[in-house]
């Protein structure tokens, strides 16, 4: 064995350089090609992909916006207690005009009480009155009473442990709200009031909504997609344009296509009350609810189904149903036990991709979705856009995450991700 | 052999795809219990058609199929209890190769124990014992023949089907394989009807050999036969070297024919009278290269011609030797190494001649 | 070289680059779209552009999101927006976030005719230190006329499901239909805001939402609630009632206006900090809130103009001949039952409300 070792470690190439190190020489030209060639897209995907991600997570836990807006009173605040029955000392008081008064020349303070807000109503209303009224007071003997003489809440003991609980740089209170969970002032943890809990229930709906609409897809994609792998190729090249036809109208003319077509006083129902299946007053609410939102949405991501099922149908030979045939299966026995577990890659691919589509659409749920039919994604939007919780929407965006990269795992285990043909 | 023996009838089969023009004409083919019967021809010939319609695959036109006697145009393939082998196995991937061959025996609604012995039985036949937990895809080509063979015997058919089935084989497996195919239908006893378009194979194997061309059987008749004895110039074309004349007959015979060789006034050979009208008709002229005698005996031989050797290739059991004769200078002798051969070189001269029996008077088929 | 021709050659240059600086000037003006911007570019973009060759004004209609998007384009440190026109509460808020520009309202704008300073012309539309009042609106419901034998006449129909049954749109946000539930609900209009600073009044008010809840569209965009009206989609509509004034007088749709508890609210301009053509913007201003135009505007849209001195210059439509005052929100007959917009309440309670309104929609 020994020799052998020896034998092997003494081979060099011709002009004496060890053989091992002349091929990584050799592999190094290549793989330094290789890294050139990648590296615009690696690029490319770390700004416009990897950065946002980071960013968003940073986002859902960040809250330096305390010791930016209240530099001295987080400094001052952690001589209090937080079970302590007194409000903080004057030192506080006079710390908290001291940085209410610069915050409020500088216009930024509201920004403070409008994160405080997040966690108890009222506070961006005190922030707003008390920055309207500390510009014209000069710094005070007494901060504690000229403070709470512009509003009773700064004497209250809430606000100030409020004030401590969300005096460091880091947060846990928007992942708290995404599942509709809250800190209450001695700092325990609960549920949020039955009626103001809203997105536990909606990342059920989201998920419900997208199995629902990742079956349709399936249960309608896979005739069309088996008619597509059997025809003759030119016929076939035909109704793939057909099948991409979506794709090319924008989606304000779709939607617009969808009210025309599902609303009350659309054409499905005027067809359906003129050949009477319906009665006029029983007219079909198929918009602006659940319903709105599946047919819509089934109807943008089937070709999402369709192509992975297509790539993989068209692999598939005739003879293998034949041989089945031939062999005394009955035809829907040779579709069970030959033609469909053959397409269970392509079904896999397009339902992961319809599905991972499903969970993060919104553009479609707002429009046609009404208020049963809208989806997590919509209050993401919403958050990001409109009451600019950025926190909020992130924190609910990292969780989205979680769920998808969950999900794809469990597929990995259950039907194994290798077994996923996208074409 | 009468119709009463016939496993398989094709009666008046007619079959065409678009409407608008036969695949296959009007066929007309018995084939007999325990035969083995290859549909040879070119492709595009109608002969996998013919196949697909006795699979139950392609419905005929016209015509009525029966199978052991009873009309099965609308029997759907799983009830007509045809084995089929497909020209790429069509082994199902997902599944092992006891999987595959237990495939017929559980929509059988076979028991356990007896799909396990039909499994082992057919695996211990075509000697794939210890591969049955494989997938096809980690088999060699001539492995998932093998398992492709063994899973239409399975369920025990009367008739096997066979699509070019060994298409995608190199030759030398081929071969090995043609003999295994072959002593299976002899040990099995069974019905074979085989599709190749390799004229050597289906030499090979048949007991009877229909030759397609253009919807139509040309010719079916066992090998020997067939190469022997072709009824037209394309049978003779298509199976085995040929070498032909085309020309005129000037004198009928009877039994000969003596015909004019086109681009020749020099001569005229004497042939045997098969497919050809009278005086006047033009005729093809068929003759193996085996068939041929160099340097005869002067007179010996009704047909003798002055050729010049044009190319010689040395094939170790015989001399491949190109002349040209007759105004043809693609004419083929294989002249046999024996010990006292005849020694040409190229570009010499030598007399070849051919009795009138060898060289077939067949319609002018070009 | 002599001095003099230097100087004239170095004026010469700096006319120039002062020349193309004018000729590039763009300025983004952040509008409502629709029958509004159309308004708007009439009595004041065309006149002041055909005024200032060197000026482009560019319209952009994303004015419904404008405080979150003008927030984000400051968080950004990229503010592409020269002037955006918001609601009082928005530009409030917006104000207090030092957002937007502070305004010397008697430095900045133009006194009326008379010479009346623009402080004492806008008067107590002036609801905070950034914002330059343009217009009173309102928002208000409209009904289809073909549908019910004896038409609605008060809130409280609006909620009667029995007496005038089919579907409402009504706006994706909580005000005013919190306002409106309460109204419905039997509150005087006058001491809506005292019942809604309470938990119970709010309470109240949702209670009383959820008796029209599934029978709710709720509409984003000021198109919408029109679009329902006209394809009978929907039996009541709100709307700003410019739209449904041209719904009705243009457009011929068989609607109503159902003016009792409507909500009058005010609209105007803010200048967003970091504008990039603040000094051009400020030029622009001066015209398009003078007397005169904000008078032109009734020209083209039934909304009302909140200087004092304009009041009497207000004629008839431009295009329709209509006399335009019986149109105005803030007619007499219109006025019986109206809400006057808290617009202090509502820039402390916002954000607490919006969140508990997505909340409730989404049940």
């Amino acid at each position: 064995m020994a020799d052998a070792e020896a034998e092997t470690e003494l081979i060099t190439t011709a002009d004496g350089i060890p053989l091992k190190q002349a091929l990584k020489k050799a592999l190094w030209q290549r793989k330094k090609t290789a890294l050139l060639l990648v590296s615009p897209l690696f690029l490319f995907v770390l700004i416009t992909f990897l950065i946002p991600i980071f960013d968003m997570l940073t986002r859902s836990v960040d809250n330096s916006i305390a010791g930016e807006q209240f530099p001295s009173v987080v400094v001052e605040i952690q001589r209090w207690d937080l079970d302590s029955s007194e409000i903080p000392d004057e030192t506080t008081f006079q710390a908290l005009f001291k940085d209410f008064k610069a915050g409020a020349e500088r216009k930024t303070i509201s920004r403070l009480g409008r994160r405080l807000n997040y966690e108890m109503s009222g506070m961006s209303g005190l922030f707003r009155k008390t920055a309207r009224k500390i510009k014209k007071l000069e710094a005070p003997e007494a901060a504690t009473e000229v403070m709470i003489a512009i509003d009773k809440k700064w004497g209250k003991l809430d606000t100030w442990r409020l004030i401590k609980r969300e005096s460091g740089n880091y947060t846990n209170s928007y992942y708290l709200a995404a599942i509709d969970a809250e800190k209450l002032s001695d700092g325990s943890l609960a549920m949020k009031a039955e009626d103001r809990q809203v997105y536990v229930a909606l990342f059920w709906r989201t998920i419900r909504l997208s199995i629902t609409i990742t079956i349709l897809t399936i249960l309608l994609g896979y005739p069309i997609a088996y008619l597509l792998a059997t025809l003759k190729t030119k016929t076939s090249n035909m109704l793939i344009i057909l099948v991409l036809l979506p794709f090319w109208t924008s989606l304000l003319v779709r939607t617009s296509a969808w009210i025309a077509l599902l609303q009350k006083e659309g054409v499905i129902n005027d067809i359906l009350v003129a050949i009477g299946v319906l009665n006029d007053d029983s007219r079909l609410a198929m918009i602006h609810n659940e319903a709105g939102t599946i047919i819509a949405m089934t109807h943008i991501l089937l070709p999402f189904m369709i192509l992975p099922l297509f790539s993989v149908m068209k692999t598939i030979p005739p003879s293998w149903v034949r041989a089945a045939r031939s062999m005394g299966a009955t035809p829907f026995t040779a579709f069970r036990r030959v033609y469909l577990p053959n397409t269970i890659a392509g079904i896999g691919a397009g339902g992961i991709l319809v599905f991972i589509l499903a969970i993060g659409y919104y553009i479609t749920p707002a429009l046609v979705g009404g208020t049963k039919g809208t989806l997590i994604s919509n209050f993401i939007a919403y958050h990001v856009s409109t009451s600019l919780n950025w926190g909020l929407a992130a924190a609910l965006g990292t969780i989205l995450l979680l769920l998808v990269l969950a999900l794809y795992i469990l597929y990995d285990k259950v039907v194994g991700i290798s077994n996923m043909k996208l074409g | 052999m009468s119709n009463d023996d016939a496993l398989v009838r094709f009666v008046d089969i007619q079959k065409s795809y678009d409407g608008e023009s036969l695949v296959v004409k009007s066929l007309n083919l018995d084939v007999a219990n325990g035969e083995f019967l290859t549909m040879l021809g070119p492709s595009g010939s109608g002969k996998t058609t013919c196949l697909m319609m006795l699979a139950g695959f392609e419905p005929a036109t016209h015509g009525e199929i029966f199978y052991k006697g009873n009309p099965i145009n609308r029997v759907p393939p799983h009830k007509r209890g045809i084995g089929m082998v497909f020209q790429n196995y069509a082994l199902f991937p997902h599944m092992t190769v006891a999987e595959n061959l237990a495939f017929p025996l559980q929509v059988r609604d076979m028991s356990k124990s007896e799909q396990e012995e039909r499994v082992n039985r057919a695996l211990d036949m075509v000697e794939l014992g210890p591969l049955g937990d494989r997938r096809p895809a980690q088999l060699s080509g001539g492995q998932q023949q093998r398992v492709a063979v063994a899973r239409s015997l399975v369920f025990d058919p009367d008739l096997v089907l066979m699509d070019e089935p060994l298409g995608a084989l190199d030759k030398n497996l081929r071969e090995k394989m043609q003999y295994e195919i072959k002593h299976i239908h002899e040990n099995l006893g069974l019905t074979v009807v085989y599709v190749t378009h390799d004229q050597s194979e289906a030499l090979t194997m048949s007991n009877r050999i229909a030759v397609f061309d253009d919807g139509i059987i040309q010719q079916c008749a066992p090998p020997e036969v067939l190469y022997e004895k072709p009824d037209n110039a394309f049978c003779a074309n298509f199976i085995g070297e040929n070498n032909r004349f085309l020309g005129k007959v000037i004198e009928d015979n009877g039994d000969t024919v003596k015909v004019d060789i086109d681009n020749n006034n020099a001569g005229a050979v004497v042939a045997k009278k098969v497919n050809v009208g009278g005086v006047g008709d033009r005729s093809t002229l068929s003759l193996r290269p085996e068939r041929v005698t160099v340097n005869p005996e002067p007179g010996s031989l009704p047909n003798i011609f002055e050729g010049v050797a044009e190319e010689l290739i040395y094939l170790g059991d015989h001399i491949r030797t190109r002349f040209t004769v007759l105004g043809h200078n693609d004419f083929i002798v294989k002249i046999p190494n024996s010990a006292d051969h005849a020694h040409l070189q190229e570009g010499g001269t030598a007399n070849i001649g051919w009795t009138a029996e060898d060289c077939r008077a067949l319609d002018p088929s070009d | 070289m002599n001095k003099l021709l230097k100087q004239t050659l170095l004026a010469t240059v700096a006319a120039g680059v002062v020349a193309t600086a004018q000729a590039e000037t763009t300025m983004v003006i952040v509008s409502w779209g629709g029958a509004y911007t159309k308004s708007q570019q009439r009595a004041y973009h065309q006149p002041y552009m055909d005024a200032n060759p060197g000026i482009t004004i560019v319209n952009d209609d994303s004015a419904s999101e404008g405080a979150s998007k003008l927030r984000a384009q400051v968080e950004a440190g990229n503010v592409t927006w020269d002037l955006l026109d918001a609601e009082a509460p928005n530009a409030i808020t917006l104000c207090d976030e030092g957002l937007v520009e502070e305004i010397n309202f008697d430095k900045d704008l133009a006194p009326a005719p008379d010479g009346t300073p623009a402080s004492v012309d806008f008067g107590k539309s002036l609801v905070s230190d950034c914002f330059i009042p343009q217009i009173a609106y309102s928002t208000t419901l409209g009904y289809r006329s073909d549908i019910f034998d004896v038409g609605p006449t008060k809130m409280a129909d609006v909620f009667d499901l029995k007496k005038f049954p089919g579907k409402r749109a009504l706006e994706k946000r909580p005000d005013p239909n919190l306002e409106w539930a309460l109204i419905a609900d039997g509150v005087d209009p006058k001491d809506v805001y005292k019942v809604l600073d309470t938990e119970e009044g709010i309470d109240r008010a949702f209670k009383k939402l959820d008796t029209i809840k599934d029978q709710v569209i709720w509409w984003t965009k000021g198109s919408q609630p029109m679009q329902l009206l006209a394809d009978g989609e929907v039996a009541f509509g709100s709307g700003y009632n410019g739209r449904l004034f041209e719904a009705i007088e243009v457009d011929k749709q068989p609607i109503k206006m159902l003016w009792d508890a409507q909500a009058i609210q005010l609209d105007g301009w803010v200048v967003p900090k970091g504008a990039p053509h603040k000094e051009e913007v400020m030029k622009y201003l001066r015209f398009a809130t003078d007397t005169q135009r904000l008078a032109d505007q009734a020209k083209f849209i039934s909304y009302g103009p909140l200087r004092a001195s304009s009041a009497p210059m207000v004629g008839k439509h431009a295009d329709l001949g209509i006399d335009m005052g019986p149109h105005m929100p803030t007619a007499p007959a219109n006025m019986k039952g109206a809400i006057f917009y808290d617009f202090e309440w509502w820039a402390d309670n916002k954000d607490d409300l919006a969140e508990r309104f997505e909340s409730w929609l989404a049940k």
